[in-house]
């Protein structure tokens, strides 16, 4: 039981959190997005992919770091178009398309990459974000060296769920969004063009998916491999409906997930005689479990994964 | 007269051969609440999608006090003080009724919602014509007539000084109707001029000050509300006298279906409270009742969709314990359920498909587990000739015909077998005129023929003109039943206010 205190109660857990709740931050407020202008976008596993590949990329061939974050935002929002075009113009599945997305960008992530890099005996590295301490913040005590073990791109993706909040709940723009996503007819009937709500929900949404994927070559690690997002942009998924569509519980899921996460990886070591497998799994088992209480309360977007045609009801 | 706010100038528009408005004209006063009376396929609509932008006419023009309004322009509508409620309601379920008024309202590029004014004025405009309607209530938690305010709010709201209702009433109950035409009064009372559209005889009578009749696209008569009748309004908007079939006496058979003492929980609220009643072959029972006082609950009981929680079902004489679907299909009784699109036929299916659903595993229908296609279709194509189903053939998608061609072919999917029993719920809410008569006397047919109807209807002279003996539905109890004959309209309404349940007490 005392191990179970000292792991809870290590500034290294809760440094590890953060960091590791940062990419799904930006993938469910980017899926998060998405749907609330009634577009599922299954492409993120993909997206994130190519943002994590082509932010390294930049940056590898000179760019500073927050180009390379730059430049995964704009890759992303090139899948984004594709994935609106393919829903939202020509109303094709979305689902289908989301997983077309993914495939394409997964491979051809890796195409590009093995095209510029040649195969090494050790990965090519950049030099990653350094952690900052924000004067004021840093001296408190326990916060302070959480806080001050963070890369810049952590604190983006906290002020970016905040953000997003506000426009989702108090702003024109995201009303129109929301009333996109709930019933894209009433929205049309009032002034609103819902294709280009779409269009634009998409396009931004997967930007910041692609910035969470860049997050992981440029910050939590410093190079790439073509299977580093390790199904993040699935957990991102799932953690849209466990946050009911609001971006402020889609950043506290993810930390929750993250907090799973880092304390298992710790458990594996501090317990002895279990297969470190089983503490593998149990992230995935209590985000299961975590679902099935909150998601039953959820209140969908009633117009997600409907494409939207004028005059037909 | 007042100031003319609308004028309609010899407007015509064709689809292909098809003149669905020919040289229509009519005007609109300050204040006043005009009529479009018609039957579907009138032309109604397209003149009021013309008049809202959603249409370019061929030939004519439209002048809002006096000016032209730019044609095909839904933008330029708004702006001329054009206000739409349509029937199939515009909004979001999830979203508050503020969020749903607000939405479009505001530029897009502002970092600040408008969200304090934009109460305030929707609260102003609730108070002033008696729209009463909690602005941060969830939509989806209104009823429908409350949903149908924040339509015609969000009209108000956006300053429309005309407004135009497309069948307002097709999807309220009476209540809620007469709730509707009290407001629309007011708010004509307060300078706003009206046009409603309907295809219903008794709301233009109740409602209108003037009354527009189209037919065939054209405009075929105008009257004062005042200085004219139903039974004129009616010939004038079908083209000839229709009367309503009339129920013929003849003696009815044995009791086929029975409940005796009934009740249907559901989530924990008892919907029906004990309820008796001996149906014969040969009649129809009326069930009549303000709706909402437990009907639904009866022909789920009926249909097999709700399961008993207290009392008996004798089907033919023999208790049966719980109805399911499949042995309501196998008893022999046929079911008209109150949503035809919803419960009464798939839209997205072909009229043969819809026509045969329940009966596709019989023999004749399929072999070796594949379906006789050629059979099916032929089954739905006598439906088609012999219900004078209109619009589309068997291969026709459901959805494509009008409310009252989809409600004769369900007629005629349960009538076709000759049922024992038949469950008829709201059979003719929403048909215009022509189709009610038809369905009235199907029932009747079928009435003849010694099929036992149960008519679950809010509708005094439709249950009136049908039923053999009435029992009324209030709060989830029924009345005793009394002989059609020896009630009238007045103690038919005493009985949906329940007065039977104080002399019994």
């Amino acid at each position: 039981m005392s191990t179970f205190v000292d792991i809870v109660a290590s500034v290294g857990l809760w440094a590890a959190v953060l960091r590791i709740a940062t990419p799904l931050i930006f993938g469910t407020l980017g899926a998060l997005l998405c749907e609330r202008a009634g577009v599922l976008n299954l492409g993120i596993e993909g997206i994130m992919t190519f943002g994590a590949m082509v932010g390294w990329l930049a940056v590898y061939h000179g760019a500073d770091l927050w180009t390379g974050l730059l430049v995964a935002a704009l890759a992303g929002a090139v899948f984004g178009l594709l994935h609106a075009a393919l829903t939202v113009t020509l109303g094709l599945s979305q689902h289908v398309s989301g997983l077309g997305v993914t495939l394409f960008a997964s491979s051809f992530s890796y195409y590009l990459f093995r095209l510029i890099v040649p195969l090494a005996g050790s990965p090519p590295t950049i030099v990653p974000f350094a952690p900052v301490s924000v004067p004021g913040l840093a001296g408190l005590p326990f916060v302070g060296p959480v806080l001050s073990a963070q890369t810049p791109p952590t604190y983006l993706a906290v002020l970016l769920a905040l953000l997003l909040a506000y426009v989702v709940f108090r702003t024109p723009l995201g009303l129109a969004i929301r009333m996109t996503g709930e019933n894209p007819h009433a929205a049309e009937a009032q002034g609103v063009n819902p294709m280009a709500v779409r269009y634009g929900a998409v396009i931004a949404g997967s930007a910041l998916m692609a910035v969470g994927g860049a997050f992981l070559t440029l910050s939590a690690f410093n190079s790439f491999f073509p299977t580093m997002v390790q199904g993040r942009g699935w957990i991102c998924i799932a953690l849209v409906v466990f946050a009911s569509w609001r971006p402020g519980r889609a950043l506290f899921g993810a930390l929750l997930f993250a907090f799973f996460d880092a304390f298992q990886l710790r458990l594996q070591t501090a317990v002895d005689g279990v297969p470190y497998q089983v503490f593998l799994m149990t992230p995935y088992i209590l985000s299961i479990l975590a679902l099935c209480v909150m998601a039953r309360r959820a209140r969908v977007p009633q117009a997600l994964m409907q494409p939207y045609r004028r005059g037909e009801r | 007269m007042t100031e003319t706010v609308l004028e309609i100038d010899r407007v015509s528009k064709s689809f292909g051969d098809n003149k669905a408005n020919d040289a229509i004209s009519m005007t609109l006063g300050r204040g006043e609440i005009v009529a479009l009376l018609g039957e579907n396929g009138a032309g109604k609509t397209t003149l009021m999608s013309i008049l809202f932008g959603h249409y370019v006419p061929d030939e004519g023009r439209i002048r809002i006090a006096g000016a032209d309004l730019p044609p095909g322009k839904p933008r330029a509508a708004i702006h001329a003080g054009i206000g739409m409620v349509h029937q199939h309601f515009s909004l979001a379920p999830n979203l508050t009724v503020l969020e749903n008024v607000m939405t479009g309202t505001e530029t897009l590029w502002s970092w600040r919602s408008e969200a304090g004014r934009a109460r305030a004025k929707l609260k102003s405009l609730a108070e002033r014509f008696g729209l009463a309607v909690d602005p941060d209530a969830r939509l989806g938690d209104l009823s429908v007539g409350e949903q149908q305010r924040v339509e015609i709010l969000k009209a108000l709201y956006n300053d429309a000084r005309i407004l135009i209702l497309d069948e307002p009433t097709a999807v309220l109950t009476n209540l809620e109707a007469e709730t509707l035409f009290a407001t629309l009064k007011q708010m004509a009372r307060q300078g706003l001029s009206l046009i409603f559209i309907s295809h219903k005889l008794d709301e233009v009578m109740a409602a209108a000050d003037r009354v527009v009749v189209l037919r065939g696209g054209k405009v075929v008569a105008e009257r004062r509300a005042a200085a004219t009748s139903k039974a004129e309004l009616a010939e004038l908007m079908v083209g000839h006298r229709v009367a309503r079939p009339v129920r013929e006496a003849h003696a009815r058979g044995e009791a086929v279906l029975e409940a005796a003492a009934v009740s249907v929980r559901i989530d924990g609220v008892d919907r029906l409270k004990e309820v008796s009643f001996r149906l014969h072959a040969g009649e129809v029972l009326g069930i009549i009742g303000v709706s909402g006082n437990g009907q639904a609950a009866l022909a789920g009981l009926l249909s097999g969709t709700l399961a008993r929680s207290a009392g008996d079902i004798l089907l033919y004489g023999a208790a049966i314990g719980d109805l399911s679907v499949a042995g309501t299909v196998a008893a022999g009784i046929g079911r008209i359920p109150e949503d035809r699109t919803r419960e009464g036929a798939i839209g997205e299916m072909a009229v043969w498909e819809n026509a045969v659903l329940e009966r596709i595993d019989e023999p004749r229908f399929s072999r070796h587990g594949l379906v006789d296609r050629k059979a099916a279709v032929a089954f739905a194509d006598a439906i088609v000739r012999d219900f004078d189903v209109r619009g589309g053939g068997p291969l026709t998608r459901t959805r494509l015909l009008s409310g009252g061609n989809m409600q004769k072919l369900i007629l005629g999917r349960n009538l076709a077998e000759r049922p024992r029993i038949l469950i008829a719920a709201q059979p003719a809410r929403g048909l215009d005129e022509g189709a009610v008569a038809a369905v009235h006397a199907r029932i009747l047919d079928a009435r003849k023929a010694g099929t036992a109807v149960l008519l679950i209807s809010e509708d005094l002279d439709e249950v009136i003109g049908l039923a053999d003996r009435i029992q009324a539905i209030v709060g989830g109890r029924l009345s005793p039943p009394v002989s059609a004959d020896e009630v009238d309209a007045r103690a038919l309404g005493l009985m949906m206010a329940g007065a039977w349940q104080k002399e019994a007490a």
